[in-house]
């Protein structure tokens, strides 16, 4: 071992500076995966954007009601004929390099998501063709067709605004935008750790010295973790840990119903797998749907907060539509429908992405399709050899999550729509996409739902996705955290919240 | 001496070559596309086609190969995939975590089993012998996984006295370090620790069994004397050796340790870097712990002939 002693000091130099711990409160949150790539243009994970939350401004925020409200930009309008949006922005606000935050950095920071090769913002801002300075704190965003999905995608990663000084180089290193917190250092599956950062418009509002970002991926271990007190908030709280936390006293369990959900999605119309009766049939499709009982999952595996879901917008959101209501399990009629396709018993195989959850919710749906003469066989798959399986379509039904989009455009036009980049099962209907195209270009919110509830319809019938829950955000928190709520984007907002003694 | 060095040394290359080929090849066998892995929810075709042919995931498989191979012959082992951190920079960090698990995994192994083994083998036959060789094989035979749950439970939930799981550097906070470190540590040492009692337990039979034992009993030495000064010494010898060759499983041992604690280490790094095709990360990690197998058993060779002198001139 003597000769391995140089190389661990040389490594512990090289390392993480040693850093005296600061004085002061600290947050330590626990993660359930480790972040990718801290670049908002080329992120792409939910757990991601929990700490861009904290580290990055963006140019507009989400409500809880889903509604868009100012950030960095303070004010918006459109044009006559919703080509042209024209944004005010904050003139009090600074990067963590100490860049004045103004219009000419909008345009450079829109303008880097556009073009940067690798950038996963592009199709977001598709409809962006150029960004105009319009005065120090004005900027307009010329459109080639209207698209009322813009502002939503501001209030995303492609509105988190860095400092256009630190483009060059690898910028997921040394992240450098707004937020409230700056980044001090990262180690992979271990911590990211930000500290206050003092000139920030609303620095006053935050009061925490530092955050520390902790990726458990063991749920058993992150609990653990809350309730040794190493932790002091947890996100996506598994559902069988609810009763641990609502009974210790030290700690708060908190939920809010999320805008993501919970999906078989069915191959119709991808490759030799999709010449199944689940595949070429509505009526076997809605056969299914009859014979799952979206109460027993709820109720058996969500321990009460799986809310059965029928469509993929959020009860939360403006174009939820009300008169579609889970259905309730009836096997006889299911098994009337199957008669009238002409089957008698119908295989179908089932893959489902490794989890606990996962498993159980998909052991129900085989026991409860069973009765209604389906021969359900499970397909467990680990979660990278899955994505890979369904989009070469090599799947005939799925059971897939979506982190959820407050427009509901990002709920189901990549699913529904012919050409959709997340529309495994190729389903492609041509009024569908006539509709839902349609609602991108409209910015009035009434014909918009209007549009939703037309293409609904049509899914509906057709039902190329058969909903089953929607994703809660829960947490577990200290009891000495004073402040905090879920939000229906799962995010972390730490705007006003403290830890008491 | 210098001869032994430079054969295992030359052994040594190929090793890593055909090591380097196994791994390039597995990740390539396994289900999953790295790129979409990568995507997760954000497949835009564009990025996806555009991120393929930056990691040359479209050349044939021979020239991903030596492009991997020439790049690490400059030091070069490429970013990882999945946060764009260089995978030097995660080996350097990775590097001083598992060795900290594995010295003091190997702590407790070597304070608990040899004391254990010798006390076994003096008392052969007794209820001493028979509770250590129950020790042992309990040891062995309890998963990691379930131990470090079950302690987690105890000591970090129900008792408060120790951290739940992740890691802090000795460099910050020595005795936080240590603290954090103690159950994993105590969880890994405990299945080597079983090893190594059953060998020195045998070890020392053999030799107190020997003649010149039995000619010291007869000398009339004191029976402590005759058990640590003289048999001991000679116990100790395929004992060493063994500590070097433990590493191995101290290696597989650390890997589900340390996702069982979130220690972020060697372990974790491989499981991960598994899980989301990263396969740059992968790579660099097998062909690092290789070379330290390879050193390892280096090492042990040369300690088996400095305490065996019959074999310098074999």
């Amino acid at each position: 071992m003597r000769i391995t002693r140089p190389l661990l000091l040389a490594a512990l130099l090289a390392g993480t500076a040693t850093q005296a711990l600061a004085q002061g409160t600290t947050l330590r949150i626990g993660l359930q995966e480790d972040p990718d790539a801290l670049d908002p243009h080329r992120a792409r994970t939910f757990v991601g954007r929990m700490v861009f939350s904290s580290l990055c401004g963006k140019l507009v925020d989400v409500a809880p009601d889903l509604s868009i409200v100012p950030e960095m930009a303070t004010q918006w309008s459109w044009n006559e004929d919703n080509t042209v949006l024209t944004l005010a922005l904050r003139e009090d606000a600074v990067f963590h390099d100490g860049t004045p935050f103004d219009a000419q950095a909008v345009r450079l920071n829109i303008e880097r998501a556009m073009e940067l090769p690798d950038s996963l913002r592009r199709s977001e801002l598709a409809s962006v063709e150029r960004v105009e300075v319009v005065g120090e704190h004005a900027v307009a965003f010329h459109l080639s067709e209207p698209d009322a999905t813009l502002l939503s995608q501001l209030s995303d990663r492609a509105g988190m605004m860095m400092s256009p000084a630190s483009f060059e180089g690898n910028f997921a290193q040394q992240p450098v935008c707004s937020g409230p917190y700056r980044f001090v250092e990262r180690v992979q599956n271990d911590r990211i750790v930000l500290e206050k950062f003092e000139d920030h418009w609303e620095a006053d509002e935050y009061h925490f010295d530092r955050l520390v970002f902790l990726p458990i991926p063991d749920a058993t271990v992150r609990l653990a973790n809350l309730q040794s007190g190493d932790i002091e908030l947890l996100e996506r709280l598994a559902p069988n840990d609810i009763a641990a936390v609502e009974a210790d006293p030290n700690l708060v369990f908190l939920q809010e119903a999320g805008t993501g959900y919970v999906s078989l999605r069915i191959n119709t119309g991808n490759g030799e797998l999709a010449r199944t009766p689940m595949g070429q049939d509505a009526r076997v499709r809605r056969a299914f749907q009859l014979s799952i009982d979206r109460d027993v999952i709820n109720e058996v595996v969500g321990f009460g907060i799986f809310t059965p879901a029928q469509q993929p917008f959020p009860p939360a959101s403006a174009f939820y539509d009300e008169s579609i209501q889970p259905t309730r399990r009836d096997v006889e009629a299911a098994r009337a429908l199957l008669a009238e396709a002409g089957h008698e018993r119908v295989p179908v195989e089932l893959t489902f992405g490794i989890t606990t959850t996962n498993q159980q919710v998909s052991e129900l749906i085989q026991a409860m399709a069973a009765e209604a003469g389906f021969d359900v066989t499970l397909r467990p798959t680990e979660f990278a050899a899955m994505q890979q399986e369904m989009t070469a379509g090599n799947f005939t039904v799925a059971q897939a999550a979506w982190s959820g989009r407050p427009d509901p455009d990002g709920n189901i036009h990549p699913f529904a729509t012919c050409e959709g980049s997340l529309n495994d099962g190729r389903y492609c209907n041509e009024e569908v996409d006539r509709l839902l195209t349609q609602a991108r270009r409209v910015t009035d919110t009434d014909e918009r739902v209007r549009l939703y509830s037309a293409a609904q319809a049509i899914l509906q019938e057709e039902l190329p996705h058969i909903s089953l829950y929607y994703q809660v955000r829960a947490f577990g928190v200290s009891a000495r955290l004073q402040g905090f709520a879920a939000h229906p984007d799962g995010m972390i907002r730490l705007k006003g919240v403290t830890l008491s003694d | 001496m210098l001869q032994i060095i430079a054969k295992r040394v030359a052994i040594a290359i190929p090793t890593l070559v055909l090591v380097s080929l196994i791994v390039f090849a597995l990740q390539k066998l396994l289900p999953g596309d790295p790129i979409l892995t990568l995507a997760g929810e954000e497949r835009d075709p564009e990025v996806l086609a555009y991120l393929r042919e930056q990691y040359r995931l479209n050349d044939p498989i021979h020239v991903q190969y030596f492009h991997w191979v020439w790049q690490v012959l400059q030091g070069d082992f490429g970013v990882s995939l999945r946060t764009d951190i260089a995978v030097t920079t995660l080996i350097v960090q990775k590097l001083p975590v598992t060795i900290q698990l594995a010295t003091m995994a190997m702590f407790w192994a070597i304070v608990i089993g040899i004391p254990v083994g010798i006390l076994a083998a003096v008392k052969k036959g007794t209820w001493v012998d028979y509770l250590a060789n129950v020790f042992a094989l309990s040891g062995l035979s309890i998963p990691n996984f379930w131990l470090g749950i079950l302690l987690i439970f105890f000591i970090s939930v129900r008792m408060q006295w120790l951290p739940a799981s992740g890691y802090v550097p000795p460099s910050e906070d020595l005795w936080q370090s240590l603290r954090t470190m103690l159950m994993p540590s105590i969880v890994l040492g405990t299945a080597l620790a079983g090893n190594l009692m059953r060998h020195t337990r045998s070890a020392m039979l053999g030799v107190l069994t020997s003649d010149y034992i039995r000619t010291a009993r007869a000398k009339g030495l004191l029976p402590a004397v005759v058990v640590y000064k003289h048999a001991l010494r000679n116990a100790l010898v395929p004992i060493v050796t063994l500590l070097t060759l433990i590493f191995g499983e101290l290696i597989a041992g650390a890997v589900l340790t340390e996702q069982i604690f979130t220690i972020p280490g060697f372990g974790k790094l491989i499981v991960d870097g598994v899980f989301t095709r990263d396969y740059a990360v992968v790579q660099g990690v097998v062909l690092v712990t290789a070379i330290g197998f390879i050193f390892m058993n280096l090492v042990a060779d040369v300690l088996y002939v400095l305490i065996n002198p019959r074999l310098r001139h074999a």
